[in-house]
């Protein structure tokens, strides 16, 4: 069962600070790579933009629409991946579906902004929300084109 | 009943699933519009039958065939003394609207040639488009959408300006789950009629919350789920004037829809029993009987007096919300309470409502094309049936302002 305090985890003041002040968002032109994700069941919608240099990203950011959960994850997400190597991107990638994937016990690797964000794991029914950007993030990466959706 | 609440609290007392907390509070279910709750009458009739009578249905002689049979047959009289058709050749169970609509598509369908045009409203709900949109493509025929105005209605005028020599059938919703607003479907049946066009009614949204009347509406095709109307899932019902029942041809081919089969050729079966083949869901029908039966007993006009006073104090206390705004203004609205919340999304919004014990729906509530012309991805929607008061709507509110103060300090 949910209770208040589950939700507090939830809208962590993290959270809720890149939901109402997203980091990055802003269109990228011109941009490497250009990857879109969404949420169909939600609406949420998140186009990613991606410059890419000697396989370092060197600059990101987002725009679109979406929950909370999904801006901040996607705002956390440009601040945490910018600079990475391609691979080490993809490395991120996997283990942040690893943290949110609620069947994995709490292994409490989740570091910086994103911790803010494990509160999710309670929220089977938001989890999607927190992944969209990274899923996109990995179409970038893989430089798939068509639209990512989470279902 | 009148909106008097200790009418209500007794009421609600019919209902199991209500008398629960969810996350600690008192549930407020406010979700009616995407499934009801049921009566304990009706979760008794499909044990009742399961316990006692079931068998398979018009194949045996015995005594328990007989019984299902009688109990599946009797609830085919209840829906159609509930929406008054002439017969009850003319009422055949679906799965559900859904399936009823595209029964319609399906066979119906079959005439539609390249050139012809079926009229649709922006209002539908998914499955009365897709189907459409399908049968188009399959046969080369055209999709003509009436436009709404701001307030979430039908505009009349440019319907009319919609029917002409090509147009084979009109098929609009009753009510609109996603805005609430009640469509003016005498007005738009009777302007098909003067031009001989077949209409189907989406009555999805009608049938839980007023007296619906087949025959006065004059409509010659009219669905609906049992699920909406307090009865169980996977039943519902396609009502067709027994004229088209006669002339259209099968949906689906099967046991129950023959007379007699061999390799050489098959005879259809009776109405209703040609549009329905296969072992039916009997117990649905016997639990959308029973739903009827309740419904009956309180009065469909106590019901929607009852509601409306409801809706109206509901968009009074919402309005008062900060940052509220309400998508779906129609003068004529029904059940419905879809809005936005200045800087919460509506996913967020439900969530924090759900640990208020307030299960509310969010999204585009299968109907993305309303939507797409309000500019928005999907609303917060509360939705009332019967066994809704104020006390679900005081909750809603304070709700609503918890998540203000949550995501807006
Ligand atoms: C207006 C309307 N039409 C059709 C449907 C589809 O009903 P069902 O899913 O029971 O087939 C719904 C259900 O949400 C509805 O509200």
């Amino acid at each position: 069962m949910n209770n208040a305090l589950e939700l507090k985890k939830l809208y962590r003041e993290t959270v809720l600070d890149h939901s109402r002040n997203p980091r990055n968002f802003q269109r990228l032109v011109p941009a490497d790579r250009v990857a879109v994700g969404h949420n169909p069941l939600c609406g949420d919608k998140i186009t990613l933009y991606l410059c890419v240099n000697n396989n370092l990203i060197e600059n990101l950011a987002f725009e679109g629409t979406g929950c909370a959960i999904s801006l901040a994850s996607a705002s956390i997400m440009t601040e945490s991946v910018k600079h990475y190597a391609l691979d080490e991107a993809q490395h991120e990638i996997a283990r942040i579906m690893h943290q949110f994937d609620s069947s994995n016990p709490d292994d409490a690797t989740a570091e910086g902004d994103m911790a803010a964000l494990s509160g999710v794991r309670a929220f089977p029914s938001r989890i999607k929300c927190a992944t969209l950007a990274w899923k996109t993030l990995e179409a970038a990466l893989q430089e798939i084109t068509e639209t990512t959706t989470t279902e | 009943m009148t909106a008097t609440d200790p009418d209500i609290e007794k009421l609600r007392l019919d209902f199991p699933i209500l008398a629960q907390e969810i996350n600690g509070h008192r549930l407020a279910f406010l979700d009616s519009a995407a499934s009801s709750q049921r009566p304990r009458s009706v979760i008794e009739a499909v044990s009742h039958y399961y316990e006692h009578d079931h068998a398979n249905v018009h194949r045996g002689v015995h005594t328990l065939s007989h019984r299902a049979t009688e109990a599946y047959e009797g609830a085919r009289e209840k829906v159609r003394r509930f929406i008054n058709a002439s017969s009850s050749r003319e009422i055949i169970f679906t799965r559900g609207t859904t399936d009823a609509i595209n029964l319609l598509a399906a066979s119906f369908g079959q005439s539609i040639e390249p050139g012809d045009e079926i009229i649709i409203s922006h209002l539908e709900h998914h499955s009365n488009i897709v189907p459409w949109q399908m049968l188009c493509e399959r046969n080369d025929a055209t999709l003509k959408v009436i436009p709404i105005n701001e307030r979430g209605e039908i505009i009349l005028d440019e319907y009319h300006q919609l029917l002409g020599p090509r147009t084979r059938l009109v098929a609009v919703s009753h009510v609109s789950n996603a805005l609430g607003t009640v469509n003016p479907v005498e007005q738009i049946i009777a302007a098909a009629k003067e031009r001989n066009i077949p209409v189907l009614i989406d009555g999805a949204q009608a049938v839980p919350h007023q007296a619906v009347d087949v025959t006065a509406l004059n409509c010659d095709f009219y669905a609906f789920s049992g699920h909406k109307m307090f009865g169980p899932t996977g039943i519902g019902v396609f009502y067709a004037r027994e004229e088209w029942l006669e002339r259209l041809p099968p949906y689906q081919g099967g046991g129950d829809m023959i007379l007699t089969v061999s390799f050489a050729g098959t005879t259809y079966n009776d109405l209703p029993y040609k549009f329905e083949a296969g072992t039916p869901n009997i117990a649905g029908a016997i639990g959308l009987g029973a739903a009827i039966d309740y419904l009956l007993d309180i009065g469909m006009d106590k019901i929607q007096a009852h509601e409306t006073a409801l809706l109206d104090y509901a968009t009074r206390e919402i309005s008062t919300v900060d940052g509220i705004q309400l998508i779906g203004t129609a003068a004529q609205k029904a059940g419905v309470l879809s809005f936005n919340l200045d800087g919460i999304h509506p996913h967020d919004l439900g969530t924090v409502l759900d640990h208020q014990g307030i299960a509310i729906r969010t999204g585009h509530h299968c109907a993305m094309p309303v939507m797409e012309f309000f500019g928005i991805a999907g609303t917060a929607r509360a939705s009332l049936a019967l066994y809704n008061c104020r006390q679900d709507i005081e909750q809603l509110i304070h709700g609503l302002q918890l998540a203000i103060g949550m995501f807006r300090s």
